[in-house]
């Protein structure tokens, strides 16, 4: 019997579908269908000056709108051949690991719910609000921050917010504890993710999975260490990862990453040097390519920019980690329940928006 | 003086009251309808007339009693969930009250949403299964006393029929059939699915229960509520019965189906379960009974388990018994909201392979219990 779950599913975080196949309660089919929040974002940027594009491609992720903004800046910049001053790569680097905390604990609020768990989804975005209420005060909005420009960002840091930030991260490294206990604590979270979705090393990288589902399955890789951009190569922190491959360790791996991201929010803020912050660039940009790859935090966000010599890209090509791994979904669906189906996907943190563009 | 007492003294006015109006009429009018007044007045004073009268008046008091405890459950739910969660909760409709008033309001809305039956729906079985869900559920509170003045399922001399607890989990396991019914007449996968679970997890549930009640009924010896409270005076059988107590909690929390074990309506996977093609007042009616189901529950563990209205007379015994039911249902609640969902596959596991043993080892320390002439 196929079961569609989706467009209009509580499983669906946007608006997707499933099609699983289903003997009793098991799965031995499943056909992802996505498409149905296409926007034509990429034939939008064509028609754009280059500045005019960072406010549409903050809507490319409604969870990580920030990350996106940021890897756009950085294809420009490798486009123009712009260097960005080092004071506004440490500020990147703090707003970006905000922009991870504030995505995980929304990831983490959606897992909580898919399995069952209304307190869970109570907790985190509560705490969630800590980071956007701290990026609203630096960049005026909550959702879609259009903080980032080419060749640095829209302004600095105000006076005091520094503190704040601290002070988050000691809130949240406290709440992060809480939830720990909260989880693992409960007998039933675990029943329900330890050997559940098991995704092995070898298929995550031929499937092109990446992100923390490939750090769960054993391959250590993160481009933030492994391709050093923006201040990263300056900070001390540790690449989360765990062999399991289950749904638990992509738990695991997003829930160290947190802790990690409150390290490097330290250590950027301890060390930002002064300066500029902003260099100015260019209208038009040469004739050439410019492509860029980050971390983001549902797996590796890469843009590829073709300029034209005029002031508004050639083709941008926007390559999504989320359309790879709900693509490699039915590898990892097959042979486990129906109720399996949530907490697999769930563990993935679906994003629609950057996934159909 | 018991409910029926009670409830006699008013009937028994009451047609005192009538009949003198019917008598007035055989008085004065010509000879033939007289007769036929006069006649009605005493067909209305006969004994049969007044047990039945008085009968149905109680029905309505224990209804009223029960719509209004279910009320305040879920009151007390939003209440709690809202603490839990870190807000306030209902708060502005009845806002004196603390916001008592919201379960109406919100009541009242889904009286006038339009009920719908889906076009390919099996017609019949779709209507009458919430009528089968409500009723059964309230054929339940129908035997359970608040206290040996309070309850219905009495003869006219106000003794309790013998076989009352019997009777509670007979209408109590009524439920599986109607979501079933409910889940295949609807005529969708999610219901079907609801249905399918539901049918099982609340078969395989009803075993261990049951067990568990068995040795209740082992220790005191009766089958019927006071005779089983009774024995309790001197110590409750969750104490002796600690294991079946935990057993009777944790079997009960699958049966009214609330969320570590609620698979059949499990909102991430299957939209809303057996419900989910119910709407307006038909959805209200299957949302009412469920925490109408988890008062019952929890009045059943205060009854066989926690002493029922036994505690010191500072407070009416009816006030007691229902602290105890309100305590089990906060305890069952709290479940609720800090556990995530299990799946098909483990709870049929935690129910065969865990809660049938223990129910077992329970019903021999209760034989033990027995045998050693302690009860």
């Amino acid at each position: 019997m196929w079961i569609n779950m989706g467009p209009q599913h509580p499983m669906t975080h946007g608006l997707w579908n499933l099609r699983v196949k289903v003997d009793g309660e098991t799965i031995v089919d499943a056909e992802p269908e996505v498409g149905y929040l296409h926007r034509g974002i990429e034939k939008i940027c064509e028609n754009r000056t280059y500045p005019q594009v960072i406010p549409i491609t903050d809507r490319l992720c409604y969870g990580s709108s920030m990350s996106w903004s940021h890897l756009y800046c950085r294809t420009i910049e490798d486009l123009m051949g712009l260097e960005v001053p080092e004071r506004a790569q440490y500020i990147r680097v703090v707003v970006l690991e905000m922009q991870r905390l504030a995505s995980h604990l929304m990831w983490l609020a959606a897992y909580a719910v898919d399995l069952g768990m209304m307190a869970g989804f109570i907790y985190s975005m509560r705490d969630r609000e800590v980071f956007v209420d701290l990026l609203q005060n630096l960049s005026g909005s909550r959702l879609t921050y259009n903080y980032p420009r080419i060749g640095g960002v829209a302004h600095d840091i105000p006076p005091g917010w520094d503190k704040e930030a601290l002070r988050a991260c000691d809130y949240t490294e406290q709440r992060l504890r809480e939830y720990e206990d909260l989880y693992e604590g409960s007998k039933i979270f675990m029943m329900r993710n330890e050997g559940v979705g098991i995704l092995r090393r070898d298929d995550a990288m031929n499937l092109g999975v990446t992100g923390p589902p490939m750090r769960a399955s054993g391959a250590k890789y993160d481009l933030r260490k492994d391709r050093p951009y923006e201040a990263y190569a300056d900070m001390d922190f540790e690449v989360c990862s765990r062999t399991e491959g289950d749904c638990f360790a992509r738990y695991r791996v997003r829930m160290d990453e947190m802790w990690e991201s409150c390290r490097i929010i330290r250590q950027a803020i301890q060390n930002m040097p002064k300066g500029k912050w902003r260099v100015v660039a260019p209208r038009n940009a040469p004739e050439g390519t410019g492509m860029a790859r980050v971390e983001d935090p549902r797996g590796e966000g890469m843009m590829y920019a073709v300029g034209d010599g005029s002031d508004r890209p050639y083709r941008l090509k926007i390559r999504s980690p989320i359309f790879v791994t709900v693509s490699a979904a039915p590898k990892f669906l097959v042979g486990y329940k129906i109720a399996d189906v949530v907490a697999i996907m769930g563990g993935l943190d679906m994003c629609i928006g950057e996934n159909d563009r | 003086m018991n409910l029926y007492e009670f409830c006699n003294i008013i009937i028994v006015w009451l047609v005192d009251l009538v009949n003198n109006l019917w008598y007035w009429l055989g008085d004065f009018l010509p000879w033939v309808f007289g007769d036929f007044f006069t006649g009605v007045g005493d067909l209305a004073a006969s004994d049969g007339h007044i047990a039945v009268m008085t009968i149905l008046l109680e029905v309505l008091v224990v209804l009223i009693v029960a719509i209004v405890n279910v009320l305040n459950f879920i009151w007390i739910d939003r209440k709690l969930s809202g603490r839990i969660f870190d807000f306030y909760g209902p708060y502005y409709v009845g806002y004196r009250i603390g916001g008592w008033l919201q379960n109406i309001a919100d009541g009242m809305k889904l009286f006038v949403k339009e009920i719908i039956t889906p076009r390919d729906a099996d017609r019949l079985g779709f209507v009458l299964a919430p009528v089968i869900f409500v009723s059964s559920s309230f054929l339940i509170l129908a035997t359970i006393p608040l206290s040996p003045n309070f309850g219905i399922a009495t003869n006219s001399a106000g003794a309790f029929v013998p076989a009352g607890a019997l009777f509670a989990f007979a209408a109590f396991a009524i439920a599986p059939f109607s979501i079933l019914l409910a889940g295949w007449s609807s005529n969708n996968k999610y219901t079907l699915i609801g249905g399918m679970r539901s049918a099982a997890q609340m078969m395989s549930y009803e075993i261990p229960l049951l067990l568990a009640v068995a040795s209740v009924f082992l220790l005191a010896g009766d089958f019927g509520f006071v005779g089983i409270v009774e024995a309790q005076a001197n110590i409750w059988f969750a104490i002796p019965l600690f294991i079946g107590f935990i057993v009777f909690l944790v079997s009960m929390a699958a049966e009214v189906e609330v969320t570590p074990f609620d698979l059949p309506e499990a909102e991430a996977e299957l939209v809303e379960g057996w419900t989910t093609e119910y709407c307006g007042m038909r959805f209200g009616f299957f949302m009412m009974t469920s925490y109408l189901r988890g008062y019952a529950g929890g009045a059943l563990a205060t009854a066989l388990f926690l002493g029922g209205w036994n505690g010191p007379a500072i407070i009416p015994d009816e006030i007691w018994f229902l602290i105890k039911a309100y305590i089990v249902f906060v305890v069952i609640e709290w479940m609720r909201w800090s556990l995530p969902r299990v799946r098909v596959d483990q709870i049929l596991n935690l129910g065969w392979k865990r809660l049938l043993p223990l129910a077992m080892v329970n019903l021999l320390i209760a034989a033990g219990l027995k045998t050693m002439g302690w009860f």
